[in-house]
């Protein structure tokens, strides 16, 4: 099988990807600022991290002193879907990938990294991957840091208008795919619906915000899972 | 900050495994369906948990919030950028807190 391993090529490829984090990192890192995380939090949890979803739901966690537990386990279910692109991902790997690249490799195996590497004709090579995700993470790196620097700076009342950012950039992953496809608008109102009895049913209202997003999401998944399964071999277009 | 250094650890560890076990162990393709239609539904669903009610109580007021919102929704409902239904929401918010300020 032809393998493609140009680094150069690897960093043509990852450019898109870090623009398009540097916006979404930003948000992020006027996030955490404004959850009371230091700018030098921010980034750490960015460079350790490199995940988007994940990140947001770690830092309220974080903010009311949760437990470790909990954040453990609202890692484990937000970003289990790596662990199917990683088994996805393990299928392309050239000869020339060693062992030790795998576990640098799946440090920066993000959705986007993943995407544009399982685009590629044939096998990919260690030097095509390094290239690849180069960019990207220093794009999300450095975007968390102008983001959280941004939210010492501003005036509150941009910052505070700058608060919904990142709530935009969900609507716009999810809505543009649940108008195409009719069973994740379906899952998408389900999650929201379940959302909404966490966030005021007494009783239930009272659970850790970590654990709630864990059991509505599950919950919402898990429906559509059964009731209308995914036909595609790609779930994660 | 040791605290912190401690949740820190705890989600770049949990994180981390998940991307490496499977990339370093496993060769087989997932066959499994309701397995793989979750996995496709899972980021959907964590998104819309995390956007509401959330979006209505992450500025100064909700009427702003709603306008914030109404504008991210028609904007990403004609498949606009990610960054430009961001930057056009953080406007609309912007726009009613100044209105009301005055």
């Amino acid at each position: 099988m032809r393998e493609v391993n140009s680094f150069v090529k690897g960093i043509r490829d990852g450019l898109p990807i870090c623009f398009g984090y540097l916006s979404v990192a930003f948000a992020f890192g006027i996030f955490a600022a404004a959850n009371g995380m230091s700018v030098i939090e921010a980034l750490l949890m960015s460079m350790t991290n490199v995940t988007s979803a994940g990140q947001l739901a770690a830092v309220p966690i974080i903010a009311s002193g949760g437990t470790l537990i909990e954040l453990a386990v609202s890692q484990l279910v937000i970003n289990l879907r790596y662990a199917l692109m990683s088994v996805s991902l393990s299928q392309k790997l050239g000869k020339s990938v060693r062992l030790i690249d795998r576990f640098l490799i799946a440090f920066v195996n993000t959705d986007e990294v993943f995407a544009v590497a399982s685009s590629q004709d044939g096998a990919v090579g260690r030097k095509y991957l390094y290239g690849l995700i180069l960019t990207p993470f220093l794009g999300w790196s450095a975007g968390t840091l102008l983001g959280a620097a941004a939210g010492q700076w501003l005036p509150p009342i941009v910052i505070s208008a700058l608060g919904i950012a990142i709530y935009g950039m969900f609507i716009a992953i999810v809505l543009p795919k649940a108008k195409r496809h009719r069973p994740t608008a379906f899952c998408a109102l389900l999650a929201v619906a379940l959302s909404c009895v966490f966030t005021y049913i007494p009783g239930l209202k009272d659970v850790p915000s970590g654990f709630a997003v864990i059991i509505c999401a599950v919950i919402a998944a898990s429906v559509m899972a059964i009731t209308v399964p995914v036909r595609e071999e790609k779930p994660n277009e | 900050m040791n605290n912190f250094f401690l949740y820190l650890a705890v989600m770049a560890g949990v994180t981390y495994l998940i991307r490496m076990l499977p990339l370093v162990l496993m060769r087989r393709k997932l066959q499994n369906r309701f397995l793989l239609s979750f996995l496709y539904y899972i980021p959907y669903a964590v998104l819309s948990v995390m956007t509401i009610p959330a979006i209505f109580y992450a500025v100064g007021n909700w009427h702003a919030a709603v306008a914030g919102f109404a504008v991210a929704v028609i904007l990403a409902f004609f498949n606009r950028s990610l960054v430009k239904v961001a930057a056009f929401s953080c406007i609309a918010v912007l726009a009613v807190e100044l209105l009301e300020k005055f």
